[in-house]
């Protein structure tokens, strides 16, 4: 099995506070990742740092390595642009731009100097379509996307993610600002798009970690404390820790 | 403490096991005490009695789903469940091989004995002794006991192969006990798929204590 990220040694700092502790993590290819743990483990902090998201933040300092494809993303030569076009982000809240349902979709493409239209038109019906939006939304596509509900509005933030067409999709916490339907829509969407993108999500719902994931790594203080396939993790832990806190015990 | 009521609900359908699992002791003993006493009496009474051991197997089923709806356990409160659901059907069999012992009991009747009943009570004493431990280990996650009682198991064998061997040769002599004779065969047979039962419980108690699902031991009939 080839590993499409791979993490080794990974430490985080945050000036002088350490977030992540010698993380060492492989994510399979077209599998979900599902990082849990509970608040402030560092498991945003290591979803955020597979994409460079960390760069702007003041005082952070990344040591150890994020291997993408078996290239280092933090080596110099690397444009974090690049990458973030390689590795797509889906945000807790639905972001989607004040534009149009299309604008939101053709504004990546655009900024990466695509100007035909056709095209664009053509990236954003199967954007929308990946994303299972399409048929709700192909008759008012020049509608603001602020006017559609919360779970279109997330589905429209995947769409907009896949228009760049990117390897791997990385969501936080996608969906604890929706209803339960919308959350069902947004993981049988997963389940489609795993086919052809490698899914890392972070969730503090253990049972949405359960029914989506293919795997499950557990972070305590900044440690991947367990990492594995996730019916081992929920049925049969090996750690105490982790035992401890799917079970509700501590957390 | 967190999750008190998670606890408490675990606590309170391992109790109910141990409940249903003394009422299937007392239907073994008492259906072997009924074939050794004639006593057609108390023969009825366990068979009256099973219905009330399968309406609490229904009931801890009912409790362990209701269980997994509210508190959505995993790891080894999940494993626990798992293995309650299971233990029950087992426990529930093992009343119903009991129930099948205090109808030869009735059918019987007051035909002559063939033989005092010495090995087939120390095949139901075992049996139970073994039950009863299994329930203990069981609550107590002791995974060493477990497989110790699984391999007594063997014990019951012999005792089994030993009335079988006894009986056939009582038929051999003489045909006109063969209606008798096999009647104290099933009874062994009983017996036997009880004690087999037993075994199956501890690989639950294994299994829920080291999430490890494996057959311990296969009997050997």
């Amino acid at each position: 099995m080839s590993f499409e990220i791979t993490t080794k040694d990974l430490d985080v700092f945050y000036g002088e506070k350490q977030a992540l502790k010698k993380v060492n993590l492989c994510v399979n290819e077209h599998q979900i990742t599902a990082l849990m743990g509970p608040s402030g483990c560092g498991k945003s902090t290591l979803l955020r740092s597979l994409n460079r998201m960390n760069d702007n933040i003041a005082g952070v300092r990344v040591e150890g390595q994020v291997l993408l494809g078996g290239r280092d993303v933090y080596a110099p030569e690397v444009d974090a642009v690049e990458i973030r076009q390689r590795v797509g982000m889906v945000f807790q809240q639905p972001n989607p731009l004040p534009k149009s349902i299309f604008e939101n979709i053709a504004f990546g493409p655009k900024v990466l100097g695509m100007k035909n239209k056709t095209a664009l038109e053509e990236i954003a019906e199967k954007s929308l379509r990946a994303a299972a939006l399409w048929d709700e939304v192909k008759d008012e596509l020049k509608k603001s996307a602020l006017a559609l509900s919360g779970g279109q509005q997330q589905r429209l933030c995947i769409a907009r993610a896949l228009a760049i067409q990117p390897e791997v999709i990385l969501m936080d916490e996608p969906c604890s600002a929706l209803d339960p339907f919308s959350t069902l829509k947004i993981e049988e969407l997963m389940q489609v798009l795993k086919k052809r993108y490698t899914i890392v999500i972070v969730t503090h719902n253990m049972q949405q970690a359960a029914r989506v994931s293919d795997w499950t790594g557990f972070f305590l203080m900044g440690k991947l404390i367990e990492y594995d396939e996730t019916a081992e993790v929920f049925s049969r832990p090996k750690d105490k820790r982790t035992e401890n806190y799917i079970t509700g015990r501590f957390g | 403490m967190p999750r008190e009521s998670l606890e408490q609900h675990l606590r309170e359908l391992q109790d109910e096991v141990l409940v249903l699992g003394s009422m299937v002791e007392k239907a073994i003993s008492r259906s072997m005490r009924a074939l050794k006493e004639r006593d057609l009496e108390l023969a009825k009474q366990v068979i009256a009695d099973d219905e009330k051991i399968n309406q609490k197997r229904l009931d801890i089923e009912e409790g362990c789903i209701e269980f997994i709806v509210t508190q959505q356990p995993v790891a080894t409160d999940l494993r626990i469940i798992v293995a309650i659901l299971n233990i029950i059907v087992d426990l529930e069999r093992i009343g119903d091989h009991a129930e099948g012992t205090a109808h030869i009991a009735v059918m019987i009747g007051d035909e002559p004995p063939l033989k005092p009943l010495i090995d087939l009570p120390r095949m139901a004493e075992k049996t139970n002794d073994m039950l009863r431990r299994s329930l203990d280990a069981f609550i107590n996650r002791d995974a060493k006991a477990a497989v110790k009682i699984s391999a007594e198991d063997d014990e019951v064998d012999d005792l089994y192969n030993q009335v079988s061997r006894e009986l056939i040769t009582f038929m051999l002599e003489d045909p006109r006990t063969i209606g008798r004779a096999t009647r104290l065969i099933w009874v062994a047979h009983n017996l036997e798929r009880s004690a087999d039962r037993v075994t199956n419980i501890c690989e639950r108690v294994v299994f829920v204590t080291t999430g490890k699902m494996e057959e311990i031991k296969t009997s050997r009939y």
